[in-house]
């Protein structure tokens, strides 16, 4: 039966609260991703895995226009790099494709998405960043935001 | 780095060329540089041949096809500083006292197109993560932001490029484009359009070196390699040419150029305040704009400045890629390093004609990519 199909394992949960796998270096303490059994910053053995915070900022992003090799989802897709509060800088897809929309600092938060059909008919999914919705209305009351 | 010495350079033109193979190419590359060294069969004792598509064997291919086979034949891989690190193995070897005479040659025939690199996984590229030139437009996003770069120093760098090249018969484009133009053609990944991005093409260049002859033996005295470096990247720099899936927000990290910069200064006992002349990396405008920084041309965040100030064109105090860069010459990888150190050997001879830099005494090439690998040379004379 079709269903949904990781484009690789270990390197994200699915489901409605998803988060990219990290690990946490217990020697320097700093984190990578994806998963790897070194640490790539100091060389310690054994860094422990960690789920990465869902939330972080607008670093820098893109939008490719032409399919790359391998290639088969849509265009234009976007393409940035988005900050994680444990001090990681993450690669990813952007679900947002217009780069005139977005700006620098914005608040993203991940989601796994579609990237096309595999031969089985499974959706492929993949990690993106997509910018954060906008807060709920305060309510009444409440102290006016900042 | 003193004691070794060009003693012969020569290049197949670079652009596109039906029918022809990496082979045909490297043969008219390695059969004039030898030419002009003077070096036939037996005169050299080792062999290092720039490459990364190439295949199996590239450089034997070449040398066997000349009937110059018997000696040490090594295809070095380093992405676009592939060259680069064979003309380091080289001088290195020589230095040693392994070798007295080495050839080193590259050769390339890249695909058309977004180039397919085997460096990612199949997940990456089916993610959309593969994409090259969404890299450089980051990068160049985040020199905007850095270094107060705006479109239009971007279409100014292939304008200077473009204008250059077109004296240089050796390049793939040789015709001069204006900003407009530049600023016209489609937008591949903002901010950078089609023509501020260069062509993967296909191309040869060949240097031989040798060991320094006893001073005053040789009139005009010969081009010295002064430095030869390599480098690769250290962890924790997201937009490194390492291509990670994450990096820190560590920004400190020298970049790989840094590194292999300060080595190559060192060895040859120079600054950058001393460079005549510079062939950098131009895959795309903004890159050469970061090489200023990376190389100490500029200091930080002053790039824009320094295009700005016209030092880097030619006419300058220091022009960049006089030979039309890659942006005019196209990027066949494996020669691309070689191909900027037969413009400086030339132009530190006197013998670039009209885009010829007045007096030029010292050269530097530099080359970054994939890997990462970069690459640092400095020329003297």
């Amino acid at each position: 039966m079709a269903g949904r199909a990781m484009v690789r394992s270990g390197l994200f949960t699915d489901g409605a609260t998803p988060a990219l796998l990290g690990s946490r270096c217990l020697v320097c303490g700093a984190h990578h991703f994806p998963q790897q059994d070194t640490c790539p910053y100091c060389a310690a053995e054994g860094p422990s895995p960690v789920e990465l915070s869902r939330r972080g900022s607008l670093w820098a992003w893109t939008a490719v226009t032409a399919a790359p090799p391998g290639y088969q989802g849509e265009i234009p897709f976007g393409l940035g790099i988005v900050e994680l509060p444990e001090g990681i800088r993450i690669i990813t897809r952007l679900s947002a494709s217009d780069p005139g929309a977005l700006s620098p600092g914005q608040p993203m938060e991940l989601e796994i998405v579609a990237l096309h059909v595999d031969a089985e008919g499974n959706d492929v999914m993949t990690y993106s960043f997509a910018p954060t919705p906008a807060a709920p209305p305060a309510p009444a009351g409440a102290p006016p935001a900042p | 780095m003193s004691g070794v010495v060009i003693a012969g350079v020569a290049m197949h033109p670079f652009g596109r060329f039906d029918g022809v193979t990496t082979t045909d190419m490297g043969v008219v590359a390695v059969r004039a540089a030898l030419a002009e060294a003077g070096v036939g069969r037996g005169g050299f004792q080792a062999a290092f041949c720039g490459t990364a598509y190439g295949g199996v064997a590239t450089g034997h291919k070449v040398l066997s096809r000349l009937g110059l086979t018997g000696m040490p034949i090594v295809d070095v891989e380093a992405g676009c500083a592939s060259g680069g690190a064979a003309l380091m193995l080289a001088a290195g070897a020589i230095r040693a006292g392994q070798y007295d005479t080495v050839l080193v040659f590259g050769t390339e025939k890249m695909p058309r197109g977004i180039i397919r690199s085997s460096f990612f996984e199949p997940w990456q590229e089916e993610a959309g993560l593969a994409a090259t030139p969404s890299f450089f437009a980051l990068r160049a996003q985040r020199l905007a932001m850095t270094s107060g770069v705006t479109k239009d120093h971007l279409a100014r760098v292939v304008v200077k490029n473009r204008r250059h090249g077109a004296k240089n018969t050796d390049a793939m484009y040789q015709k001069e484009i204006s900003a407009d133009e530049v600023l016209g053609s489609r937008v591949v990944c903002e901010p950078l359009h089609l023509f501020m991005l260069c062509s993967p093409n296909e191309g040869a260049a060949a240097v031989v070196l040798t060991r320094s002859p006893p001073a005053g033996t040789t009139m005009p005295a010969p081009v010295t390699l002064a430095g030869a470096v390599l480098r690769s990247h250290l962890p924790g720099a997201v937009l490194s040419e390492s291509t990670p899936l994450s990096g820190l927000t560590d920004d400190s990290v020298p970049s790989p150029t840094t590194l292999a910069a300060r080595d190559a200064f060192e060895e040859a006992g120079l600054g950058p305040s001393d460079l005549d002349v510079v062939e950098c990396q131009d895959t795309d405008a903004a890159r050469e704009l970061i090489s200023y920084e990376e190389l100490g041309l500029c200091e930080a965040g002053g790039s824009a400045a320094l295009l700005d100030s016209g030092a880097t064109h030619l006419g300058g105090r220091m022009p960049v890629n006089p030979s039309g860069g890659l942006l005019a010459k196209g990027e066949p990888l494996g020669a691309s390093a070689l191909g900027q150190v037969v413009e400086l050997v030339r132009q530190l001879r006197g013998d670039c004609g009209p885009r010829q830099v007045e007096g030029a005494r010292v050269a530097l090439s530099h080359t970054v990519g994939r890997g990462a690998n970069a690459g640092v040379v400095i020329l003297t004379r």
